[in-house]
């Protein structure tokens, strides 16, 4: 469950963002739609508590992220978000099991090596666990991060532009496979994106 | 997963540039380390023989070559002194003893050194075989002779002419091994030691006739002193700093003889080195720096290779202080791996000098403990690789993330 309220945040006094309310409750599904410049990903960011907003407020399983130190935000999003970037990001010296363990720890949770291989099988890259993710094509990585997102079981799932490098195969296979697994841990999902292919795949949607 | 693991596969990650690190500190804490291990035992070897010994006399010529070869058995002898001369300075009330030497024949390259029992009390060396020569053409050899030569009690050799061991061999008349003394860690290790009148004997077939045979009186020490030969050296000890003050003084001047005091000269033979060592130990830094440099440039930039990793770790929340921490770890482990290759490394040319050593001089340097300087080197290093990691972590404390994570 993820809202927000009177979003504002400004990079310089001419380029100033106001954002529309959003909502998506656990289980739904949420496309926020628009052209670059818009200020998606500022939006993202925002909702991801990377970005500060001026004013307005982010709550996330119903508890408001206001007033918080720099740490309890970062340990918040580590448990209760789970972020997937446009291009697939990886601690490249670490092995495709040890970068989605690294969430796990990075959050102060138990490490969850059994989780790792299930979403391994369930995302169709068991075979690579080993490997570095360098050696992982574009869809295979990208998968990879999807299954890191959810190694923490988080309330709410992010996806930025989750799709535009990827082929039309590739990015239903990724929106089935976003929308599937967070519904079976009951997250709420927001996609990102200026992509219009998955206009027809979200009943929820905000335009910017 | 942890923080540990996380640098170790970074480490791994750039395998050459952590190679290159560890590689540029393991040279220089090796050559402080091996400067520091030549320097200690080269003193101690340098110091031990010197003890109790306060002034040498001998042929005038250079008084280093007289200290170096009377007393360490390392250079030619300088010439021959009349023994007459030599005891005469016993009757100086401030001498306490006089040692003479008599050296210049050898065997296997061992030198063959005639003198008095008082050159075996002032070593305090103890006969571990046998018993200690009682006549002429009897000697008690060196725990490393023994070892070295496979000399045992009973068994003759002749000895050659000359102290490389290359000179003609002394056929006609052979020592007898009577004892074996034990390891003392002294000049007296390497040593093939006899009576005077040995070297006399050998020697007297060459110069038969030339030389009258005088009487035999016994002194103190039971040994048997020829009066009109001649001796190598004598090594002297002093009643009272009072001698040091006049005899050196009265010996160059009044006799053929030259006196030098083994303090003295034993100095300048460092000070000469030093000059060396000084040198080998800037370099030691130089290169040290370069280590830390190296270190830096290479965590800085993986740094900059790894600014959206660090912003991707701190976004999955890393603390800035958790991923300062992990390049520490990289620094310091490097420092660590540096460090003891160092270690090693000096090791390995301690070992290697050592040989060179034994097989010039006879003296062994094999002593492989750890120094507390190197504590001191082993935190010198722990520091270099610390602050090779700490100034590049200021751009984690820097780090924007939503930027960093935006722009890519």
């Amino acid at each position: 469950m993820i809202t927000s309220h009177n979003l504002k945040f400004s990079y310089s006094a001419q380029k100033k963002f106001q954002f529309p309310d959003i909502s998506c409750g656990d289980r739904e599904t949420l496309l926020i739609l628009g052209q670059s410049g818009k200020g998606k990903t500022t939006l993202l960011h925002l909702l991801a508590l990377l970005l500060q907003p001026e004013s307005g407020e982010v709550i996330i399983g119903g508890r408001s992220i206001k007033h918080l130190s720099h740490e309890q935000i970062a340990l918040i999003r580590a448990k209760t978000i789970g972020i997937i970037y446009q291009r697939a990001h990886f601690v490249s010296a670490l092995s495709v099991i040890d970068n989605m363990l690294l969430s796990n720890f990075l959050a102060e949770k138990d490490q969850d090596r059994k989780k790792a291989i299930y979403l391994a099988n369930e995302l169709g890259f068991a075979e690579h666990l080993s490997k570095k993710t360098s050696q992982l094509s574009q869809g295979e990585q990208q998968r990879v991060s999807i299954a890191r997102a959810l190694m923490n079981d988080p309330n709410v799932i992010l996806a930025d532009e989750p799709t535009s490098s990827l082929d039309d195969i590739n990015c239903q296979r990724v929106i089935d496979l976003l929308k599937a697994q967070s519904a079976s841990i009951g997250a709420s999902l927001v996609v990102v994106t200026h992509d219009q292919r998955l206009k027809s795949e979200f009943s929820n949607q905000v335009i910017l | 997963m942890n923080l540990f693991k996380i640098s170790l596969a970074n480490i791994r990650e750039k395998k050459l540039n952590s190679f290159l690190s560890a590689l540029l500190l393991a040279l220089g804490i090796g050559m402080i380390s091996l400067l520091l291990l030549l320097n200690q035992q080269l003193d101690e070897q340098f110091r031990k023989n010197i003890k109790g010994i306060d002034m040498v006399v001998g042929a005038k010529g250079s008084p280093l070559q007289l200290i170096l070869s009377s007393i360490y058995q390392i250079d030619a002898p300088t010439g021959n002194v009349p023994l007459a001369e030599v005891n005469s300075l016993r009757k100086n009330p401030f001498v306490k003893t006089v040692i003479p030497l008599s050296m210049g024949d050898s065997y296997q390259g061992f030198r063959i050194l005639g003198t008095t029992p008082k050159y075996i009390e002032h070593y305090k060396v103890k006969v571990a075989e046998g018993h200690i020569h009682n006549a002429s053409m009897e000697v008690t050899v060196g725990s490393k002779v023994a070892r070295n030569a496979g000399l045992k009690i009973g068994d003759t050799f002749a000895s050659s002419h000359g102290l490389d061991g290359e000179g003609d061999q002394h056929d006609h008349k052979k020592y007898k091994v009577t004892g074996i003394f034990a390891a003392s860690g002294t000049v007296v290790d390497q040593l093939i030691i006899t009576r005077l009148s040995s070297i006399w004997d050998i020697h007297e077939h060459a110069e038969a006739g030339a030389e009258k045979h005088e009487e035999h009186h016994e002194e103190a020490g039971g040994e048997a002193e020829e009066e009109g030969q001649d001796v190598t050296s004598a090594l002297i000890q002093f009643r009272n700093p009072m001698g040091l003050m006049t005899i050196p003084r009265q010996v160059n001047t009044n006799t053929s003889m030259q006196a030098a005091l083994p303090s003295i000269e034993i100095n300048r033979l460092f000070s000469l080195l030093g000059v060396g060592i000084e040198t080998l130990r800037a370099i030691a830094l130089v290169i040290i720096t370069i280590a830390g440099v190296s270190v830096f440039v290479s965590l800085y930039n993986s740094l900059k290779e790894r600014k959206y990793e660090m912003a991707l770790m701190l976004s999955m929340g890393a603390t800035r202080t958790s991923l300062f921490l992990m390049l520490l770890i990289e620094g310091l482990f490097l420092s660590v791996v540096g460090f003891f290759a160092g270690i090693l490394l000096s090791r390995f040319g301690l070992l290697l000098f050592s040989k060179a050593a034994e097989q010039d001089f006879h003296y062994s340097l094999g002593k492989f403990a750890i120094l507390p300087e190197e504590i001191y080197l082993l935190f010198a290093a722990l520091t270099v690789g610390a602050i090779a990691a700490a100034l590049p972590s200021i751009g984690i404390y820097k780090l924007n993330i939503s930027r960093t994570l935006a722009e890519e």
